[in-house]
């Protein structure tokens, strides 16, 4: 690895900032990095070195000019192709849009564009963010930078692999489930969920729209508050987009563990997670303790019924955000049909892959009339008393914590024949969504070689004290310092 | 819990506009039934006092109700699989 693709975010704009580096430098850098390891870990789906390179070169006349420097001055970054780049394609890791490319671009990465970050390409992820291994892309499976027969996790698993194996400081993914705190748990590397209505919806192809949310995976937790300090704030163009106040983010970072209370649900964590797994994440916790957070026992009753509960409410509103996928404005179109609704049923059986269509029938069945209130509706109200654990519980602690995964990286193939066994992969991390509330993942060592993650959640709107607690823990620990093979030796 | 058969496939299908092939429809079936098996576990837990939740933002910032242009008619148009006149065309509708 270069020296350029070895620094994080804040230090490239530092950097450039200072012009010890120009922005067209470390561009060509992080494009010479992802054309060594692209063979290896196949995390791009498409890779725009004329318009990067076209935007760093900008970037460095304008400093040259005397402009104003922005935050992300010169930053790389990699963007899951879920999120919109005016005239550029958008595939969503589906046959359906293999050559649709959207007359405009997300707010999210027109936010970061306009703090200065290069977009390198876009990253591979599972059909429509609908899975956890990236396995459902329709064009390549991503390999896991750490043991390349191992899976990166999903759905945001291009993301979190180019991020690891250095091709670029920071990358955008998106969670509805955990799609960005499991892929960089098991790709080793941080994500940040934002509270739900944080960041802007805008031009990302909707899954679940209760539930999606767009954030960083980067190396430091210094490099995501960085980022979300750009990217979270309101957008006229997103109706759920949230009118809070967005503090500096980076500002947060220096209280330190002290003072703070973590709560741990030992409970629902009782049973399934790996053994070293759960080593890691014990050690971890004593870090925080030495550091000067008091840990406390926490309840949540319902969490067990997260990935249940998940499952209807997920699928229920994506079998109605993909019935937009017609065949008629956008799309892919399947020839020869003789009517309208022919044309539908084909353009949709051939354009989706088996788990967009098996969570169709399951969300088109949960919403069918006779099983609405016994499923959809069920799951609905508990929805609600997930949310009142998590209230509950922060009113005696300040962050929860638990393993992001129960396991590390499992093997290309070895969950994809059963869809319930991967669904169950995610068993920490969509608590979080169905409650709106902010999470974060970060390194927190090895299982067997492999990296695995603490999670840290958050009150609505409170990522500062996951980012400071993130921070401190970077502080004291070297597991995020940590580089696959893969980098050291290409 | 319901028995899922590839006849409630074929209905739910029908209702979600896909046309499924034979080894589709007897997959999804039996994928169904155990994911379904799994979320049975929601019947066991009393929610009937329990407000349903739709959403995590109960509170929705709305901006004015003011006209603002949209996508122009050919940019919209751009990447329809068929199109003429400045509309969308489609197979037959009616009949046939």
């Amino acid at each position: 690895m270069s020296s350029l693709t070895e620094l994080s975010a804040v230090e490239i704009a530092r950097r450039v900032r200072a012009r010890e580096a120009s922005a067209e430098e470390v561009t060509r850098a992080h494009l010479a990095r992802l054309a060594v390891v692209e063979p290896s870990i196949d995390a791009f789906l498409s890779v725009f070195e004329e318009r990067a390179l076209a935007s760093a070169c900008r970037l460095d006349a304008d400093l040259a000019a005397g402009r104003p420097v922005p935050p992300l001055a010169g930053v790389p970054v990699a963007i899951k192709d879920v999120l919109d780049i005016e005239g550029t394609p958008t595939t969503c890791g589906s046959r359906f849009l293999e050559s649709y490319r959207p007359p405009f671009t997300a707010t999210a990465v027109a936010r970061l564009e306009a703090a200065g970050a290069v977009v390198l390409g876009k990253t591979n992820m599972d059909e429509f963010a609908m899975g956890s291994s990236t396995e459902n892309s329709a064009y390549k499976k991503t390999r896991n930078p750490w043991d390349p027969a191992r899976v990166p996790g999903g759905s945001s698993g291009g993301s979190a692999a180019a991020v690891a194996a250095g091709v670029a400081p920071l990358a955008l993914g998106t969670d509805t489930g955990g799609s960005i705190r499991q892929p960089a748990a098991l790709c080793g590397v941080v994500g940040l969920k934002p509270t739900y209505g944080r960041v802007s919806r805008f031009g990302l192809v909707a899954f679940a729209s209760s539930l999606d949310q767009v954030g960083p995976l980067c190396r430091t937790v210094e490099d995501a508050a960085l980022c979300a300090s750009v990217l979270c704030g309101p957008d006229p163009h997103d109706a759920t987009s949230a009118n809070e106040v967005v503090p500096d983010f980076g500002a947060s970072l220096a209280g330190g563990a002290r003072g703070l209370t973590i709560g741990v649900p030992w409970s629902f964590l009782a049973e399934g997670v790996e053994t070293q797994t759960m080593a890691a994440f014990r050690e971890s916790l004593q870090a925080l303790e030495a550091a000067g957070a008091r840990i406390v026992e926490v309840a949540l009753p319902n969490a067990g019924h997260a990935i249940a509960t998940y499952y209807i409410v997920a699928t229920a509103e994506a079998s109605s955000n993909l019935a937009r996928f017609d065949g008629v404005r956008y799309g892919y179109r399947a020839p020869g049909a003789r009517d309208l609704r022919g044309m539908y049923g084909d353009s949709r059986d051939h354009g989706f892959g088996a788990e967009v269509k098996r969570r169709i029938i399951l969300g088109t069945f949960v919403l069918s009339s006779g099983y609405y209130d016994a499923y959809y509706v069920r799951a609905q109200r508990l929805r609600t008393l997930i949310l009142a654990d998590f209230e509950a519980a922060f009113g005696s602690c300040d962050a929860i914590a638990t393993p992001t995964t129960p396991t590390p990286a499992f093997e290309l193939g070895e969950k994809t024949a059963d869809p319930l066994q991967m669904y169950l992969a995610d068993i920490f991390t969509v608590p979080a969504n169905l409650a709106g509330i902010p999470a974060l993942s970060v390194p927190c060592g090895f299982s067997g070689g492999l990296p695995v993650g603490l999670q840290l959640l958050g009150r609505a709107f409170d990522e500062a004290t996951l980012l400071r607690l993130g921070h401190a823990y970077q502080q004291l620990t070297r597991h995020h310092l940590a580089r696959p093979a893969l980098a050291a030796t290409s | 819990m319901p028995k899922v058969t590839v006849e409630t496939v074929d209905h739910v299908a029908r209702l979600a506009h896909l046309c499924l092939t034979t080894e589709e429809r007897e997959l999804f079936a039996r994928q169904l039934q155990d994911i379904l098996a799994y979320a049975e576990r929601v019947q066991a837990v009393d929610t009937a006092a329990v407000e349903p939740m739709s959403h995590a933002r109960t509170s929705q910032t709305l901006r004015e109700d003011e006209p603002v242009s949209g996508l122009a008619t050919e940019v919209a148009l751009a990447e329809a699989p068929d199109a003429a006149n400045h509309l969308f065309r489609v197979p037959r509708v009616i009949g046939g």
